[in-house]
């Protein structure tokens, strides 16, 4: 059992500080995912339940895009494409190569186009929740527009989204494993070397599988957390 | 044209102010830029697939692609089958009041669904592959041995974590007076559950249902990063070897085509099957 202590601990044998930081990298990508895809989804929703039919189809195609799409090949043709794509523009307009689109970057964006798509679904959903009189009222007094949607709507609409959104969020958290797949050194990817140098294959990828199932675990707490805050001005029944 | 009521009707008609003129709005602005980019990145893509077409990379890859495919609905429908078949006793598991039975039940359920498939593919196609003698000597090597077979078992053992989540939350919505009038009516439990309980509970179960097949097409993807050649497999082989982008462009239209084509179908397929409900036009 030496030999196993020694594998798991921190420092230039073991390979605790390598998965510690690949579950770093991990966390911090479903963090850096979430607001850019909550920002999209929420302007895709208002783009659905815009009265202008060319917004509304506009939302559609992309919506029906990327829910249709595998979100590994999202990634890779995010991770592939964009290189390519800006190497023709810059190729042909300035004369040289630019460089590797980041790993880290091309994961936030197609995870977070993907995350977009469905939470489009939730918001759309959730203005259904809202009664019309609630902007007529914010009309009636006077507010602009802009102000009605800050100060009335939005937080009516987030408590009706959260049980939704609560659950992409630990779809997306699942779905940050994919990165490993181009290169970026999440849990996933950190363990499979350790196990392929180590030769403990079941031994890592398990710790992988348990460090998963642990931030799952965080999550479903601080979401129990999170919802009850969010119920506190509907008093105890 | 001497009927009176028409001639009213006219009049009124003429009465009416004109309706507004459309105005261009921001919101009418933005909508057509937004759908001129559309159209333009459409006829892109078009203009792209019909510069880049050639007949070579067609005799190379086309057969491989339609292979491809077939691997993806091999993978999907097996696992599919084998995880509804699963489902039923997890489901029941999870509905049971014995707090064993439930705890079990529960585990499993929260262990598929709370780690990513693709942890859960790799720990037992590596994983368990490194387990190479042990498992020779128990003769389960030739099974596990085949990275098709150990993805059928882990997409299997997942999408029952979450068919049968799907089939507990319908069975627990069915009113509990349906199970009452059953009982009143001295039909016995299994009568309940087959002919009341279930047929109900499928209804709601469809739409969840639907979503599920649709996630396993695009979740089947992830069966290339254990070298089997489903669709995405063989996009990544054909890019791998030709580095030719057009094998992802074709790739996203054929998974877009299979996943669209079955939303419909399904939207159609659960509306014929809810025609005797009446329900929101939505």
């Amino acid at each position: 059992m030496d030999n196993l202590a020694t594998l798991l601990s921190f420092g230039p044998e073991g390979w605790a500080d390598e998965i510690a930081y690949g579950t770093f990298i991990t966390v911090s990508l479903a963090l850096a995912t979430l607001p850019l895809g909550l920002l999209i989804g929420f302007f895709l929703a208002l783009g659905k339940k815009s009265k202008e039919r060319a917004i509304q189809i506009s939302a559609d195609i992309y919506i029906t895009i990327f829910r249709g799409l595998p979100e590994l090949l999202t990634l890779f043709i995010v991770y592939f494409g964009i290189p390519i794509a800006l190497n023709l523009l810059v190729h042909d307009l300035l004369g040289f190569d630019v460089i590797d689109v980041n790993s880290f970057l091309a994961g936030m964006m197609a995870l977070g186009v993907v995350f977009s798509a469905y939470a489009s679904e939730v918001f759309t959903s959730a203005f259904k929740g809202i009664d019309q009189g609630q902007y007529e009222g914010g009309q009636a007094l006077g507010i602009s527009s802009f102000n009605t949607m800050r100060l009335i709507i939005l937080p009516q609409l987030i408590r009706l989204a959260l049980p939704g959104l609560s659950n992409l969020w630990l779809i997306l958290l699942k779905e940050t494993a994919l990165v490993s797949a181009i290169g970026l050194t999440d849990i996933l990817r950190s363990s499979g070397i350790a196990a392929r140098v180590s030769k403990e294959l079941f031994l890592f990828f398990g710790i992988a599988f348990l460090i998963y199932l642990t931030l799952s675990i965080i999550s479903s707490l601080g979401i129990v957390a999170i919802e009850r805050w969010s119920k506190r001005g509907e008093g105890v029944r | 044209m001497s009927n009176p009521d028409l001639l009213l009707t006219s009049a009124i008609d003429t009465l009416r102010p004109p309706p507004p003129a459309r105005r261009w709005s921001k919101a009418r602005i933005l909508g057509v830029v937004l759908l001129s980019i559309w159209i333009a990145a459409g006829l892109g893509l078009i203009y792209y697939l019909f510069s880049a077409f050639s007949w070579a990379f067609y005799d190379r890859y086309a057969m491989k692609f339609v292979n491809g495919i077939w691997v993806t609905f091999q993978i999907v429908g097996i696992s599919l089958v084998l995880g509804a078949l699963l489902s039923i006793p997890v489901a029941l598991g999870r509905l049971s009041k014995n707090k064993l039975i439930g705890g079990v039940a529960f585990g499993y359920s929260y262990l598929m669904r709370g780690t990513p498939l693709l942890a859960q593919t790799y720990l037992v196609y590596y994983g368990l592959g490194s387990f190479h003698q042990e498992l020779q000597s128990i003769g389960l090597w030739w099974f596990f041995r085949e990275a098709f077979n150990c993805v059928i078992l882990i997409f299997t053992l997942n999408t029952a974590a979450y068919q049968a989540e799907i089939l507990r939350g319908a069975i627990e919505n069915v009113s509990k007076h349906q199970t009452e009038a059953g009982q009143a009516l001295g039909l016995s439990k299994m009568v309940i559950f087959w002919k009341i309980i279930l047929p109900q509970a499928l209804i709601t179960a469809l739409r969840p249902y639907g979503n599920e097949i649709i996630l396993m097409i695009k979740g089947s993807a992830i069966a290339s990063l254990v070298t089997v050649f489903d669709l995405m497999g063989e996009t990544r082989r054909a890019y791998s070897r030709s580095f030719d982008f057009q094998t992802y462009v074709w790739a996203a239209i054929m998974y877009l085509s299979v996943v669209e084509t079955l939303r419909r179908v399904w939207n159609r397929f659960e509306a014929y099957l809810t025609r005797h409900l009446e329900r929101d036009s939505d």
